[in-house]
């Protein structure tokens, strides 16, 4: 035929039609891509042949912003990094100041930090379960997740009166003391929470439609999470038992008895078992905290005007997505010369395009639920 | 009035526009059911502002609807995108006509009545994949493409599963499978010594997907498409595919109910000792319940408005309790309501499926459609005509 012959036809002209190959833009406005996370997919049908993330539409300059601001004055603005767990994000800031500084911090604040720590591990899973499972179809499970976050948040309320974006910890150590109960009903959520997490299992686990869309989907092995640098329960998914807590433990987490989770396969289905004994081991580790909170007092000997001596330090941290790192440079004056942050979620969704590859349309929509990527953490 | 009823057109004419306009009605308060039954799942309340207990929400969302800007996207067809969802809508309520809601409410009773219902519904399909394919929308591409494989592959279980309820009936029309039910003693679904559950289980299966339901629903998935199909409809354009999408699971689950569930029969319907308890007792104390729950509801409200609704509907269903009991009206509303039970569990099976299951990939839907379904469907025609030759002569 003289089909080849043919010039091929105006730009203005040619539609999506003319080839095999189709470019879907999925976001920043998608139902399921957790916020504002552009993905230009390039498929062949329903197959995926790529995946290209477009990020930073909820770009705030926060590291930026920290270089213009007390180190006091900072502490709440990583709070907004990774809203679903902010406590770790406080915490590993704080950690890092105080490495600056280099206090020590008594070990009643210590164990409270633990507690408010795993507590909002707990929060952060269970909100990752909830949206996993809508975005994989089941509209059920996202309302029983919410409903046990709410007594996470019920305590971070009575503990500091926010309930997201808490700015739980000062640098040095806590500014408020405990309340009452705050004991009773950390046991209390930790008895309530092992139950459910049993709910969650029989919803899911065995169910065989839900087995089908994350078994096998979305792998990504122990070596492919090194190329990517792949922290977190991506990492302990596919075998390697990584975990910063033990690995290299901070804020007297070597006191406790608690277990790493991992899995072999490296696929949807094995992070999610990896995060639900995440969360039951964070439970443990609640529970003995709890039971055995130091008396003692909360800060340690820290002035009213933080003005670290020269010097950079870097604390790395487990948080709900992975390693978190912050990377502190100071000066020696009231500002920090240079905040860096190492965001697990921003790291973790390097790995989406090779993970995408070969599967189909609605496996990507299951690995973006599967990375639990936080916007405001990718973006920064 | 006897010469009105004797007229061979006058009482399907009028059943006809009751159905034109009664069934929007009828499909809004279905959808608030959906959502008080997927709130009660789902530890929550559903709609409870307007209205006591939300029960004008249907209304409120019709006006909204209606009051809606309608958009058509600039580089749509306007013509298909226009008749798309008039399409769906059209094919789905005129299989209404062949529905028999009891033994005399009717529009007509044809001798072909169940394939007119699979006929229509094959044809509404076209209204989701013309509707995709208009929008020029990626999104709505996809989604009436997978449209597109899905009824393919799940109406051919369907109709296996249908063509051995019609040959354990032996009739084609809707009224006469009732009839041969009731003359054979079993519901459809138990007979051929239960052998006939094997097409009832895949029907309903197949209904779900032909449906568009979950966990089938991946001409729609909103986690992927977005909204699929319907990605780009607005206003009242799409307030007619979700009257369409309704249609369809009320016209499915009548289908359901008449080939396998004895129809507008009660329950036992060859067992003369049930005949007051379940058609004069149980429909009067159901009505009676439910009035007396909404009269306990009228001291709740503290609105005054919302203490005539539920007073209102107190009474009404104080008076539809009472039409049982009165011995000439008992046999005119009895059949449709034995055939509205049942419908409604029908339907609360189609909500209780989106409350419990993630949904299907592409391609499993197709491994269950093609590997599973059609196979075991097959099989089972085979049993029950084997079953059925030995069993009848």
């Amino acid at each position: 035929m003289a089909a080849t012959a043919l010039a091929p036809p105006p730009a203005a002209e040619a539609t999506f039609l003319d080839s095999n190959e189709l470019v879907l833009n999925m976001g920043p406005q998608h139902p399921s891509t957790h916020g504002v996370l552009r993905v230009i997919l390039k498929l062949d049908g329903e197959t995926v042949l790529g995946a290209d993330c477009v990020i930073g539409y909820l770009h705030r300059g926060v590291e930026k912003i920290a270089e213009n601001r007390t180190y006091q004055q900072f502490a709440p603005y990583v709070d907004r990094m990774d809203y679903v767990a902010a406590v770790s994000n406080g915490l590993g800031y704080c950690m890092a100041v105080e490495k600056l500084l280099d206090v020590e911090i008594p070990p009643r604040a210590q164990a409270v930090r633990v507690i408010l720590t795993e507590l909002n591990r707990i929060a952060s899973h269970l909100l990752w379960l909830g949206t996993h499972a809508l975005d994989i179809g089941a509209i059920t499970p996202v309302f029983l997740c919410f409903r046990e976050r709410e007594e996470v948040l019920k305590i971070f309320e009575s503990y500091c009166g926010a309930r997201l974006t808490t700015h739980a910890f000062r640098i040095g150590g806590l500014q408020y003391e405990t309340y009452d109960t705050f004991e009773q009903e950390c046991l209390a959520f930790c008895d309530l929470m092992q139950a459910k997490v049993q709910e969650y299992h029989d919803l899911l686990t065995g169910n065989r439609i839900w087995v089908n869309r994350t078994k096998g989907v979305g792998i990504l092995d122990a070596a492919g999470c090194k190329d990517y640098g792949v922290t977190g329960p991506l990492l302990r998914a596919a075998g390697v038992a990584w975990d910063l807590r033990k690995a290299q433990p901070y804020c007297g987490y070597e006191k406790y008895d608690f277990e790493i989770p991992t899995a072999a396969n490296g696929d949807t289905f094995d992070r999610y078992i990896v995060r639900m004994q995440e969360m039951e081991q964070s439970c443990r580790i609640v529970r003995q905290a709890a039971e055995a909170l130091p008396e003692g007092p909360i800060k340690g000997k820290v002035g009213k005007v933080i003005k670290p001596p020269p010097g950079e330090a870097y604390v790395s941290i487990e948080a709900p997505k992975g390693e978190l790192g912050y990377y502190v440079v100071s000066d020696g004056s009231l500002n920090p010369y240079r905040v860096r942050v190492r965001p697990p979620s921003f790291v973790n969704l390097g790995a989406l395009d090779k993970m995408c590859r070969g599967t189909l349309i609605a496996d990507v929509v299951a690995i973006i639920g599967t990375i639990d990527i936080v916007l405001g953490e990718v973006d920064r | 009035m006897e010469e009105l009823l004797a007229n061979p057109y006058v009482p399907p004419l009028v059943l006809t526009v009751a159905i034109i306009l009664v069934f929007p009605l009828v499909a809004g308060y279905i959808v608030l059911a959906e959502r008080k039954v997927l709130a009660d799942l789902q530890v929550r309340l559903g709609p409870m502002r307007v209205g006591p207990y939300g029960a004008l929400q249907p209304l409120a969302d019709a006006l909204k609807l209606m009051l809606k800007e309608d958009v058509i996207p600039a580089r749509a067809d306007k013509w298909i995108f226009w008749l798309a969802p008039v399409l769906s809508t059209f094919t789905a309520l005129s299989a209404f006509a062949v529905l028999p809601l009891s033994d005399r409410l009717y529009v007509a009773d044809v001798n072909i009545g169940i394939l007119f219902v699979l006929a229509m519904s094959s044809i509404g399909a076209l209204g989701l994949i013309l509707g995709g394919w208009s929008a020029n929308s990626k999104y709505s591409l996809m989604g009436s493409l997978r449209a597109a494989a899905q009824m393919v592959s799940y109406e051919v279980p369907l109709g296996f599963a249908t063509v051995t309820a019609i040959m354990c009936a032996g009739t084609l029309s809707m009224q006469g499978v009732i009839e041969a039910q009731l003359q054979r003693g079993w519901w459809g679904a138990f007979d051929n010594y239960g052998l006939m559950l094997v097409p009832t289980a895949l029907f309903i299966i197949a209904a779900t997907a032909e449906t568009n339901r979950a966990p089938f629903d991946l001409p729609e998935a909103e986690s992927e498409l977005v909204a699929g199909f319907h990605t780009e409809y607005s206003g009242f354009r799409w307030a007619l595919f979700f009257l369409a999408e309704y249609a369809a699971i009320v016209v499915i689950s009548a289908l359901c109910v008449t080939l396998f569930f004895g129809g507008w029969l009660r329950p036992f319907p060859n067992v003369a000792l049930l005949e007051t308890p379940l058609n004069t007792v149980f429909p009067a104390a159901l009505f009676g319940l439910i009035a007396l729950g909404c009269l306990k509801g009228v001291r709740k409200q503290v609105v005054a408005g919302f203490r005539l609704v539920m007073a209102a509907l107190a009474g009404a269903f104080l008076l539809a309790g009472a039409l049982f009991v009165v011995p000439q009206a008992n046999p005119l509303v009895i059949g449709l309501f034995w055939f509205a039970c049942k419908l409604a569990v029908m339907v609360y099976l189609f909500i209780w499926y989106r409350g419990t299951f993630p949904r299907f990939r592409y391609d499993q839907l197709m491994d269950v459609g093609w590997k599973w379904l059609i196979p075991i469907s097959m099989a089972g025609l085979i049993l029950n005509g084997v079953v059925q030759l030995l069993a009848r002569g």
